[in-house]
């Protein structure tokens, strides 16, 4: 069920659009689903490559980089859990620009992840830290301001971020 | 069965220019076959090979792209069979290199070694075309017309275990940055607007 108060789906696609992203790797995610997932589908601006596996589109990604075309990678914060591996290795180590949004399933409208009663959401953010990944939160339609500047540093230098999406994700 | 590296030079004769995506092993003896700036070295994650192939394949729709996969390395990313058959891109050439072993961790055998049919898989998968081959004559013979056929293609290459040569397995090599920009300025020419 959609959240009305969580940030706009059409609001992410267009801060995606401006930031040059014309490809979009996924696994569905319900936190994001509806708002987002559903309508990027039928974008035809944007290409999406559905994943089997999240550290797919790691890769996937990454390879689209070195063609000088940008992507992110959509998925639950399960998924990124599974991909820490390829993440710190074609991210970290061999420093690509894997631009992520992750879904973060389980958190209270009301806390912050770290502060979340969710054990898998509370250990997200302190893992991006251990693996020095740029993150920040986007729990409102305000936030979303961060993403195209987000992804711009990322493909500038070379490193991987990940965008929080926090609430459920309304149209 | 046939030799790992007598396969390669098969390909290399065809390759016409093609991006060549190949993995750990595999990397040094194609390397070794075939020194080229277009070679693309996935390593660091195990598996991920299929799936640097597929976005390069998508990145670059008017480029062959060859990817010289393992058969512990696919086992490890088998789910992107089902990715890229979905994606179906025309330009790719999937060849998994199985000799049933793990043979850069100590030559354990693969699960399902004496079973698995990984032409099979990729067929179930919705591979355009798959084909298997033991002997070096009829992979020779087939090769380029394997070459030219619309993609997705898989073929399953069957090798001798332990055949690897005796070469300088130079790890440092193989992940260094300078191995990745040689490639990244290797396809400049190539991206399309």
């Amino acid at each position: 069920m959609p959240d009305l108060q969580g940030p706009s789906g059409a609001a992410i696609i267009s801060a995606l659009k401006r930031s040059g992203i014309r490809y979009v790797a996924a696994l569905p995610d319900i936190t994001t689903s509806e708002g987002l997932l559903w309508p990027l589908a039928q974008d035809r601006d944007l290409q999406l490559i559905r994943l089997s596996k999240e550290d797919e589109g790691v890769s996937i990604c990454a390879a689209l980089g070195y063609c000088e075309k940008r992507s992110v990678l959509l998925m639950q914060q399960t998924g990124l859990m599974d991909s820490l591996n390829n993440i710190r290795a074609v991210g970290c180590d061999y420093k690509q620009p894997i631009c992520m949004v992750v879904g973060l399933l389980g958190k209270e409208p009301n806390k912050s992840p770290k502060d979340s009663s969710n054990f898998g959401v509370r250990i997200i953010q302190p893992i991006l830290d251990a693996l020095e990944i740029d993150h920040f939160l986007i729990d409102k339609t305000g936030d979303i301001d961060e993403l195209p500047p987000a992804i711009d540093k990322a493909y500038r230098t070379s490193r991987p971020m990940v965008a929080l999406i926090g609430r459920s994700v309304a149209k | 069965m046939m030799e790992r590296m007598a396969c390669f030079q098969k390909i290399a004769a065809v390759r016409d220019g093609a991006i060549v995506v190949a993995t750990y092993t595999s990397a040094f003896e194609w390397h070794r076959v075939d020194p080229n700036p277009l070679n693309f070295v996935s390593v660091g994650a195990m598996g991920q090979a299929s799936s640097h192939a597929l976005g390069l394949a998508i990145g670059l729709p008017s480029q062959k792209v060859i990817v010289l996969d393992g058969d512990g390395s696919l086992l490890m990313n088998l789910s992107s069979l089902a990715t890229i058959a979905n994606e179906a891109p025309k330009n790719l050439i999937h060849f998994v290199v199985e000799n049933g072993s793990y043979e850069a961790n100590g030559g354990h055998p693969i699960p399902a070694q004496e079973n698995i049919n990984f032409s099979d898989l990729a067929k179930a998968a919705g591979y355009a075309r798959t084909d298997t081959f033991e002997g070096l004559n009829q992979f020779s013979a087939q090769l380029p017309e394997l070459l030219t056929s619309v993609g997705p293609v898989f073929a399953t290459l069957k090798v001798e275990a332990g055949d690897a040569p005796s070469l300088n397995y130079d790890y440092g090599w193989l992940h260094s940055a300078e191995r990745r920009r040689e490639f990244r300025d290797a396809i400049k020419p190539l991206l399309e607007t």
